[in-house]
């Protein structure tokens, strides 16, 4: 007995070092991810505490750059702009994704199928900056969604969208809703051809309609995939900048402002650093805010 | 009812939902390419089929917009970039799911910290970080933070393919007497050559579409990815409608025209990735 337990124990020396030894391969990832992300997390937490330009002698002021977060309309604005976005990044593509992947289910047809695909998915390839040029001239006066209101006979509603105090918001969604339907479609697509075919032939048996069959198998079956767009998509609207910031920078006034571009502006333009770290820890944790229920929700069965 | 017309009635709506939706996909490039095709100094008016096609502005734009340099210096950071984050975020996975480390859940957990939380938190620190470094405005310093904001997508996709190998791989390996550096090059990394590759293509892609990035650590638009490039181009031509579209397309084209390449792995990697990240 006491033969096996000093074995053992001894054996257990040899793996617990061997084990430790494995560190060696995990170093090189923990090295750069300390480096690159976690102590710049942790240096704008504590710019957050600080009134600092970038060059003079920071000083310290508390809280004072959280309280500005909520108190200065523009920052304010930012946010709340960020939880509109919301609507266009992800309620909408969802949307629109169920009902074109319920309807159509799958794809018969190879070749129409394979270029519906590729074409769905360019959005997703292309920079985010280039989107917002190819949008910038869509809205612009002369560009195409005036064109197209014109040739509807409702001359009245064409203006120069991006630059309306009203609607350059909506304006700047609908970018992130065409940057996401796609993606959303074929995550839903695939995940409906998951679903057990004959539990469709079995509802239309008993005389479910489309809508009944939609509510009872496939919004159920397709529980992780839209987790999972939403998921991506929420985070996209609320952490959005490439596409603001080269279709509006934030303009009119501060009307399209999103936290996004306001943490580079008041750090880049305005020098202010400590209330950019403080509305990019306030962003952050949104963020987290936000998604961790979200997570949860989606993944419980 | 005769069955061709009740097949077309079947499928009809079909098409059309799926052609309404692809083309929605690339209406706003239509007329990107509509507009560049028109003569330059004019002002082009929405889609509009041009009669007289001036290819040549693609020639001017490539010259205005450094083309050659863009691709040359964006090839430059994915090649500096892709290939590391994909060697050591392999090592640390198969530390994590296959040593099986002590701490390795910490050191995971603290990982998926940073798969949720957006640039905009670490970008103002990096940028003072890498001015003390004296790395600002250099490519160096813009593939270093690269590598480590990419450790916590890719260990964690490399993570899922380790669990998925058997133990008695590693077990058999061991006993042969080979060394964990030599079971993980020799046994374990062949085997994941196809997690690695997909893992590949998505951080090929966020490479060279970074942007916040790209435009805060490099000042010189030459040094940048062709996305970041771009901010620097409007800056200069926002006025010339036809000429920003042609080059605004010739930036977009390296990624499309690779898409159009790698289509079946991209889409593959990309509805994956999007499921596990």
């Amino acid at each position: 007995m006491t033969g096996v337990g000093v074995l053992s124990r001894a054996d257990l020396g040899v793996r617990s070092r061997a084990r430790w030894a494995g560190w060696l391969f995990a170093l090189p990832a923990l090295v750069m991810y300390a480096v690159f992300e976690l102590y710049p997390i942790i240096t704008a937490v504590q710019y957050s505490f600080f009134d600092w330009d970038g060059i003079n002698v920071s000083k310290p002021v508390g809280l004072a750059n959280y309280t500005r977060v909520f108190t200065e309309p523009q920052l304010l604005a930012s946010i709340v702009h960020s939880f509109i976005l919301i609507i266009f990044f992800t309620f909408l593509p969802v949307l629109l994704g169920l009902v074109v992947a319920s309807i159509v289910r799958e794809i018969r047809s190879k070749w129409a199928g394979g270029a519906a695909r590729t074409l769905m998915f360019l959005p997703q390839i292309i920079p985010g900056a280039a989107s917002a040029i190819a949008w910038t001239w869509m809205y612009s006066p002369g560009g195409a969604v005036n064109q197209l209101l014109r040739a509807l006979g409702l001359d009245a509603l064409t203006r120069a969208w991006l630059g309306d105090f009203t609607w350059a918001l909506p304006a700047v969604g609908i970018i992130g809703t065409w940057l996401a339907t796609g993606l959303c479609t074929l995550l839903l697509m695939a995940g409906i051809g998951k679903i057990d075919g004959s539990l469709y032939e079995a509802a239309s048996l008993d005389g479910a309609n489309r809508y009944h069959q939609f509510r009872a198998i496939t919004l159920p079956g397709l529980r992780q995939e839209i987790g999972v767009c939403v998921t991506i998509t929420i985070i996209a609207a609320l952490a959005s900048f490439d596409v603001v910031f080269m279709s509006t920078q934030g303009g009119p006034g501060y009307s399209t402002q999103v936290p996004g571009v306001q943490v580079y502006q008041l750090a880049f333009t305005e020098n202010r650093i400590g209330q950019s770290s403080a509305l990019a820890v306030v962003l952050s944790l949104i963020v987290l805010a936000v998604i961790l229920p979200i997570q949860r929700l989606f993944r419980e069965k | 009812m005769i069955p061709v017309l009740a097949r077309l009635r079947d499928t009809a709506p079909k098409t059309v939902l799926l052609t309404a939706a692809a083309l929605f996909s690339v209406f706003p490039l239509l007329s990107m390419f509509s507009a560049a095709l028109q003569p330059q100094g004019s002002a082009p008016a929405g889609i509009s089929f041009p009669t007289n096609p001036q290819w040549h502005n693609f020639v001017d734009a490539w010259n205005v917009a450094n083309i050659t340099t863009l691709v040359q210096s964006s090839a430059v950071l994915v090649v500096g970039v892709v290939p590391i984050a994909m060697l050591i975020s392999a090592m640390a996975a198969y530390a994590i799911a296959q040593l099986r480390i002590p701490f390795g859940n910490v050191f995971f957990l603290l990982l998926l910290l940073g798969l949720t939380l957006p640039y905009e938190i670490v970008v103002v620190p990096l940028y003072y970080q890498m001015q003390q470094l004296g790395l600002l405005n250099t490519q160096l310093g813009l593939i270093l933070p690269l590598i480590g904001l990419n450790m916590p997508f890719a260990v964690f996709w490399m993570r899922t393919h380790f669990q998925s190998v058997p133990a008695e791989i590693s077990e058999s390996s061991s006993i042969d007497g080979a060394g964990p550096w030599k079971a993980f090059r020799h046994i374990q990394l062949p085997l994941a050559v196809p997690a690695l590759a997909s893992l590949g293509v998505l951080m090929f892609l966020s490479t060279w579409n970074q942007f916040l990035l790209a435009i805060v650590l490099i000042d010189d638009p030459n040094k940048r990815t062709m996305a970041g490039a771009l901010q620097g181009f409007v800056g200069a031509h926002s006025t010339d409608v036809v000429l920003l579209n042609a080059g605004a397309l010739l930036i977009m084209a390296p990624t499309i025209l690779v898409f159009l390449l790698f289509q079946k792995y991209f889409i593959r990697a990309m509805l994956a990735g999007a499921v596990k990240g």
